[in-house]
């Protein structure tokens, strides 16, 4: 039978030499930013009131993304389609914008899909209040 | 059996040489998602099985306990380090694989160290409704009996356990409501069946005893409040850096006897918080005993968990049968 000692310090030299190689993993694909895009920002910010909407709603995400399968729209209270239907990524491909008119006070809801770089897909909505 | 038959050089080589070999294949074309339904993230837990498939790795889990005194053994001080894997074999089908470390000082004698049984589990998710953010999964887990070292208390009978896992998020809640979306409810339904109903023990004196092992409700939820649905889906409330991305949660890791001279239920209760990055997870918490047969004191239990689908999305992050 082996003796405790050496086996707990094998074990530990063990575990760390794993943990090694994994954190090497994570720096190398760190660089290669292959994640799902979680949302970090908004404009207007998520749950906000504000008193008169950006002409431009825009999202920012925590990775990069496909333009041709991430998509944003902006609803009105009735559930009707109120943005320019122009949505574009950003020059860095982590922001999601979409052109607005002026809204009239009211709630509304952005509803967002987006697929990152690493086909990743994530979804989600949120709502903002223009005051009058 | 296997990790018993390998001097630990060797084990560690080759689990060295394994991750390495996976860093050299990530490097090689899509994939899906760990742990959604619709907009909700279910962050991994701890104490309590995953309701979802996944490709993950939790590497190591550490937990520090007490046990007092009692008719089985003396008091004691427990410490487990733990390798969890996960692996999509389909989208919806999943197979896992766990292994603990266990050295337990007691008040008395000599420190006693080896393997628990190592266990392997099958999972399937049934159902997802995206809408309802509702995840139900059904599976069975396999303690792999005489795999471990007897002299931590590992069985030399297997215990099979079905179970039907949940996951259920709260984002469907009505307007006036919505500070309580960012809860999430997950948990497990299982009965354990052991394959020897019980075991003949003869003491130095040679005094034979039975020790009888019943079956078991294994009953395990999980209740968590997410801070990055809170400001990505609700209300932005400027929480920074490293606060938005915690999950405070509280596990209940419970399990009933039910026959053979049953006992009563023992179990710990586990507060904690899980702080989910990008590519892994950190957690902590507590562990709380429900009652002396489960432990003394409180003790802790630490996670460093791997999103292996975002590390190595397309390779092994991916499941292995695509459609």
């Amino acid at each position: 039978m082996m003796s405790p000692k050496p086996h707990r310090c094998t074990a530990l030299e063990g575990v760390r030499n794993v943990l090694r190689a994994l954190a090497v993993a994570a720096c190398v694909h760190a660089g290669a930013a292959h994640a799902h895009a979680f949302l970090e920002r908004a404009t207007p910010a998520v749950g906000a009131s504000v008193h008169a909407a950006p002409p431009k709603v825009t999202l920012r995400f925590t990775q990069r993304l496909e333009a041709a399968f991430s998509k944003v729209q902006v609803l009105d209270g009735q559930g009707k389609r109120v943005d320019k239907d122009d949505g574009a990524l950003g020059a860095d491909e982590t922001s999601l914008s979409v052109s607005v008119p002026a809204l009239p006070p009211g709630r509304y809801v952005v509803k967002w899909r987006v697929l990152s770089v690493d086909t990743h897909v994530t979804e989600g909505d949120f709502a903002f209040q223009v005051q009058p | 059996m296997i990790v018993h038959a390998l001097p630990p050089r060797a084990l560690e080589a080759l689990v060295v040489t394994g991750i390495t070999v996976l860093v050299i294949l990530s490097c090689s074309s899509t994939a899906a998602a760990h742990g959604f339904a619709g907009k909700r993230f279910f962050p991994a837990t701890v104490a309590t099985e995953d309701p979802f498939v996944a490709d993950e790795l939790s590497l190591p889990t550490v937990s520090w306990r007490r046990f007092g005194a009692s008719e089985e053994g003396p008091a004691v001080r427990e410490t487990d380090f733990a390798v969890d894997m996960s692996k999509r074999i389909t989208d919806r089908l999943g197979i896992g694989f766990g292994a603990t470390y266990k050295v337990l000082r007691p008040g008395e004698g000599d420190r006693q160290s080896g393997f628990d049984n190592l266990e392997a589990s099958v999972k399937y998710q049934f159902f997802t409704d995206a809408g309802h953010e509702a995840i139900v999964s059904a599976g069975v887990d396999w303690d792999i009996g005489g795999s471990g070292t007897r002299r931590v208390g590992a069985e030399p009978f297997s215990t099979i356990t079905p179970a039907v896992f949940f996951g259920k998020g709260f984002g469907d809640l009505s307007e006036d409501m919505r500070y309580w979306r960012p809860l999430a409810l997950t948990g497990s339904l299982g009965v354990g069946f052991p394959t020897r109903s019980a075991t003949r023990l003869v003491d130095d004196e040679g005094e034979e005893s039975v020790e009888r092992h019943p079956h078991t409700l294994e009953w395990n939820f999980a209740l968590e409040y997410s801070i990055p649905y809170l400001q990505s889906f609700v209300k932005d409330m400027g929480i920074g850096a490293p606060f938005d991305r915690m999950i405070p949660v509280v596990e209940f890791a419970m399990s009933t006897p039910l026959d053979r001279g049953r006992g009563g239920t023992t179990g710990t209760i586990n507060p904690g918080v899980l702080w989910a990055g990008t590519y892994a997870q950190v957690s902590l918490e507590a562990v709380i005993p429900v009652n002396d047969r489960s432990g003394k004191g409180v003790g802790w239990l630490a996670q460093l968990h791997f999103f292996l689908d975002d590390l190595f999305p397309h390779s092994l992050g991916r499941p292995l049968v695509s459609p």
